[in-house]
């Protein structure tokens, strides 16, 4: 039946599915581009989740207590987790694991750039769970209604666990802002240097992103760029004056008629140059991911060994 | 008779129907050793005693029970489950969507099927 079917035919289901709010599942017959934009993303996406327990980890074993440390773990081992829901969700689209691995260590595919910026202090714990977990959760939020199926199911799981991610950095940060001067300026400094990488996390403007219009069409993506952005500058200018710190804009300002704050501009030079692999940190990451597969190995091939034995085992029995 | 059940793995999309070309990802050399080449398993989860198996992701694993293992680490962290089904994706066999108009035709004029087909007087209780 399909194969009496012209490509312009099939087109046409697969985005008369898509208007009408059917999820596109992995058997079901998709334009070429929609497959490859849905495996550049997810990956991309999986790999944010795995990089970035990167700047995290340097912290694990200087967390100021216990209880911190125990939840800076959990919150390490949930984005493990999440970068697994994604790589197999981009694994129902034809790649294999071991293909999307391998494209990261290339470094043809790409990972968030906020990751490539360094963790100098504690309360770098706390600006990366309020501001890069919650720019992270406004994106996921949206993309839990992305029109392919796994895609959607993977972000709903990863968006349930997440919130707590976001609450215990603002907790963090809420300590230290209570805190000696010291820790105050520390807060504050912390929430400095991480702004403006967050803002760039919802990536170049509208009118310079050359993917959107097309994945807003297939509703990979449901919200622009500086849509979201804009959700997020409003509900950071608000909370941080719980935290009676600054926000490092002069130009941050609410605007009564539009009913959203009016913010500066970002230093798109920076972005792009983090992007090229540029930022203080890009090399580092990418060589901690390789020594962990390389390093890794004998670990794999034990798993493997004792398997075998196992089954060995099994049939002797 | 069309063909319904086709051997079809959970993702695996056939080359030709595939919307495209499934062979041009990367071209760098494979990343090799043990371990790359783990199989694929599909896990399913009871939430609770009394509710089905539901399935809920997937992943590599040398064998069943270090599948068992992952799927704990991986989907149960906040006490999601109380059992872990996992089986080896490639023993999954699906109906095809290609061919779900004419699979579930029978069903569709049969409204008799449905208690709300008959009409009955409003005075009879308890049906």
């Amino acid at each position: 039946m399909l194969n009496e079917m012209s490509v312009q035919d099939l087109e046409k289901i697969f985005q008369d599915k898509i208007d009408n709010e059917i999820k596109i599942e992995p058997k079901d017959w998709m334009p070429d581009a929609y497959r490859k934009t849905n495996i550049r993303q997810i990956s991309q996406h999986a790999h944010s989740e795995i990089v970035g327990m990167l700047p995290e980890g340097n912290w694990i074993s200087r967390a100021p207590s216990l209880k911190r440390k125990a939840i800076l773990i959990a919150k390490v081992q949930d984005e493990a987790g999440h970068g697994l829901y994604l790589y197999s969700g981009c694994e129902t689209l034809g790649i294999t694991r071991e293909e999307t691995i391998n494209d990261l260590h290339s470094g043809k595919a790409k990972y968030s750039s906020i990751f490539n910026y360094p963790t100098l202090t504690w309360a770098d714990m706390g600006a990366i769970g309020w501001l890069v977990d919650g720019a992270a959760i406004l994106n996921q939020v949206m993309l839990t209604r992305t029109s392919y199926g796994p895609y959607a199911r993977a972000m709903v799981r990863i968006c349930k666990e997440e919130s707590f991610h976001q609450r215990q950095g603002f907790e963090i940060l809420l300590v230290l802002s209570k805190g000696s001067d010291e820790q105050k300026a520390m807060c504050q400094d912390s929430i400095n240097r991480w702004w403006w990488p967050s803002l760039m996390m919802f990536g170049p403007h509208d009118s310079e992103s050359t993917n959107s219009e097309q994945s807003m069409k297939w509703k990979i993506k449901r919200k622009s760029n500086d849509e979201l952005r804009q959700n997020f500058v409003d509900m950071c200018a608000d909370q941080v004056k719980i935290l009676g710190m600054k926000l490092p804009d002069d130009k941050l300002k609410w605007n009564e008629k539009t009913k959203h704050y009016e913010w500066g501009e970002i230093n798109w030079d920076e972005f792009w140059n983090v992007v090229k692999g540029n930022g203080p940190c890009n090399k580092q990451r990418l060589q901690a991911r390789k020594d962990a597969w390389e390093k890794g190995e004998w670990v794999r091939e034990a798993a493997a060994a004792f398997a075998e034995k196992r089954k060995t085992k099994q049939q002797a029995a | 008779m069309k063909n319904f059940i086709r051997k079809f793995y959970y993702g695996d999309i056939p080359d030709d129907k595939a919307g495209g070309d499934n062979n041009e990802t990367s071209k760098n050399p494979p990343l090799g050793g043990r371990g790359a080449d783990w199989p694929l398993w599909e896990v399913f989860i009871r939430s609770k005693q009394g509710l089905d198996h539901k399935h809920v992701g997937s992943l590599h694993a040398a064998d069943a029970q270090m599948a068992i293992e992952n799927a704990r680490d991986v989907y149960t962290r906040r006490m999601e489950g109380i059992s872990i089904w996992v089986v080896e994706s490639k023993y999954i066999h699906a109906s095809n969507p290609e061919e779900a108009g004419e699979l579930y035709e029978p069903a569709v004029d049969k409204i008799y099927r449905h208690p709300t087909f008959y009409d009955l007087p409003d005075e009879v209780n308890h049906m």
